[in-house]
């Protein structure tokens, strides 16, 4: 069923009563061609442009869980294509014109809002690296535009623009950037998948590879053995976990990351806010709560809950840059884990194990890469050769000195 | 989380910074005929388990020392916490 206004008006008159599930719920068969592990963004993205990009079939998603409750229901939702490095910032402006044209694509309203992500900076030598990056980022076809302290002001005016210690200095603006409704991208997915045939397969968790004369052959699972031609794994924060029984080891550990919701408010925000000095980061969402989060804890945990010092720290930071904020009261917050990689960029590969492919190392931007992720990892799986915009994604960049390390904090996860 | 000093006592995660895990105690030789990948393997690989991790933690606000600590990655308990001098001198680090 497509999704119009005209079908809209439609069901209205009728009692909403043709509406039809989203997405099938298919038992497993035996086999597939494709088995994609993870129902979170990345699989159900890989999935869909799998069957509808490269036009193959026999194609399942297993999720342990049900599809949407890892990181991309977690996320504070924000888009941007505005990194530094040249192995970076080509993909992730593919993967912002893919958000571009996602609803489209999908047939399904995804609340892509351009509504533009502001990085503050604070001091001379911030401001000389906003302006490389900005350049950089035009350079890739992206957009960038250096405000100065007014040009800050008649976008934020509520900011603290007397703070002696970090005054705000100017900001770099990325006006495509900006927000997704991040369930509906999972739904979104899902539902296009689905509707190209491929078996999205909820409570389905994979304890186990079956491997023999280093080729997979099929991936235990909850629900019974399944066979598979290719496996591609897409797992995020559980990567550790999942490719440790396939005997590998990552260059990868687990952090957690906690976000926070406001009450809801008026309009107040025009878009995504970055402080330059703290670890603060903010957009109003649809329903008017305020989206706020900072740093990773910091420590390894698989627990999807953090600590209260981070809270303490998000907030002082906030506190600091909009002072505005401080009587408004905090409704929910939560945690994620993160795939942190060791020079904080991902990895879309093939692995020794024929036929076994892996998507990890997403570090907490991994919502942003959704499109582009499933895109280049279904390229992968397709056609066994990198996409031309992640062929700088590949697990032997450690050993041979090619990190893709933008903050240039060493082998540190915490850190990125 | 409260990190139990052999020291000091319990003592406030927040005063510590964390490193990473404690394997990181055990440097290959660098004159050993497979150091490139050996070395690769330490800077790079992790082990990453979901349950009990040793881990290294230094206590920037107190007394400087580096800690292995035993902890549960999917609780957060914290099993037991050592000097890292002495579990370096026991030779006993990595599993
Ligand atoms: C608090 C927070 C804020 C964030 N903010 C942003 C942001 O503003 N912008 C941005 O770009 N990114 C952000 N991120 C990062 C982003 O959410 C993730 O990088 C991204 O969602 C990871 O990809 P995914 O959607 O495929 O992961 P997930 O949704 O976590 O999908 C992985 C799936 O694999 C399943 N799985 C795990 N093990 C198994 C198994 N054995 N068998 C079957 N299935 C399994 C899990 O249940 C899960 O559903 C944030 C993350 C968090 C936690």
């Amino acid at each position: 069923m497509s999704y119009s206004g005209f079908r809209l008006i439609k069901e209205a008159l009728r009692g909403h009563s043709g509406w039809k599930p989203a997405w099938r719920n298919p038992e497993p068969q035996p086999g597939y061609d494709f088995v994609i592990v993870g129902g979170g963004g990345h699989g159900l993205a890989t999935a869909h442009y799998l069957a509808k990009v490269y036009r193959k079939s026999r194609i399942a998603v297993l999720e342990k869980g049900w599809i949407g409750g890892g990181n991309v229901g977690r996320n504070t939702t924000i888009i941007r294509s505005n990194y530094l490095l040249p192995g970076n910032e080509p993909f992730y402006e593919l993967s912002l014109q893919l958000w571009e044209g996602l609803e489209q694509d999908l047939n399904y309203n995804a609340m892509v809002s351009q509504r533009g992500v502001m990085n503050l900076f604070h001091s001379d030598a911030q401001r000389d690296a906003a302006r490389r990056r900005g350049n950089g980022m035009i350079l890739h076809g992206s957009d960038a535009e250096l405000l100065d302290t007014d040009g800050v002001r008649s976008e934020a005016p509520f900011l603290n623009f007397n703070n002696a210690r970090f005054p705000i200095k100017g900001a770099l603006m990325h006006r495509r950037g900006g927000t997704v409704r991040h369930d509906a991208v999972a739904w979104g997915y899902a539902r296009s998948a689905d509707r190209h045939g491929v078996d999205i397969i909820q409570n389905c968790e994979v304890t186990g590879f079956r491997i023999e004369n280093n080729r997979v052959l099929g991936v235990e699972t909850s629900r019974g053995y399944i066979g598979a031609g290719k496996i591609g794994v897409a797992v995020a924060g559980s990567s550790g976990r999942v490719m440790s029984q396939a005997g590998m080891r990552l260059p990868i550990e687990s952090h957690v990351l906690q976000a926070f919701v406001s009450e809801g408010l008026k309009p107040v925000l025009p878009g995504v806010i970055t402080f330059g000095a703290g670890h603060f980061y903010v957009s109003q969402s649809d329903k008017g709560g305020l989206v706020f989060g900072g740093d990773i804890d910091g420590y390894n945990t698989y627990a999807q809950r953090g600590n209260l010092p981070v809270v303490e720290d998000v907030c002082e930071g906030g506190m600091a840059l909009m002072p505005m904020i401080g009587r408004t009261r905090l409704l929910r917050m939560w945690g994620g884990v993160m795939d942190m990689s060791m020079d904080g960029s991902p990895i879309i590969d093939r692995t020794q194990i024929d036929g076994l492919y892996f998507n990890g190392g997403w570090c907490y931007g991994g919502f942003k890469a959704t499109p582009a992720s499933g895109r280049v990892f279904a390229h992968l799986l397709a056609t066994d050769t990198p996409h031309e915009t992640a062929t700088a994604y590949r697990f032997d960049r450690f050993e041979k000195g090619l990190m893709i390390d933008e903050k240039g904090a060493g082998a540190q996860p915490n850190l990125h | 989380m409260i990190i139990p000093h052999p020291i000091l006592g319990p003592r406030d995660a927040q005063e510590f910074v964390y490193l990473g895990d404690a394997s990181l105690l055990d440097r290959p030789d660098w004159q050993a005929e497979d150091a490139s990948s050996a070395f690769h393997d330490y800077q790079y690989q992790r082990n990453n388990p979901a349950g009990v991790h040793r881990e290294l933690w230094f206590h920037e606000q107190g007394d400087r020392s580096w800690l292995v600590v035993t902890r549960d990655t999917t609780t957060h308990e914290i099993l037991k916490a050592e000097l890292a001098r002495d579990v370096a001198l026991a030779g006993e680090t990595a599993k």
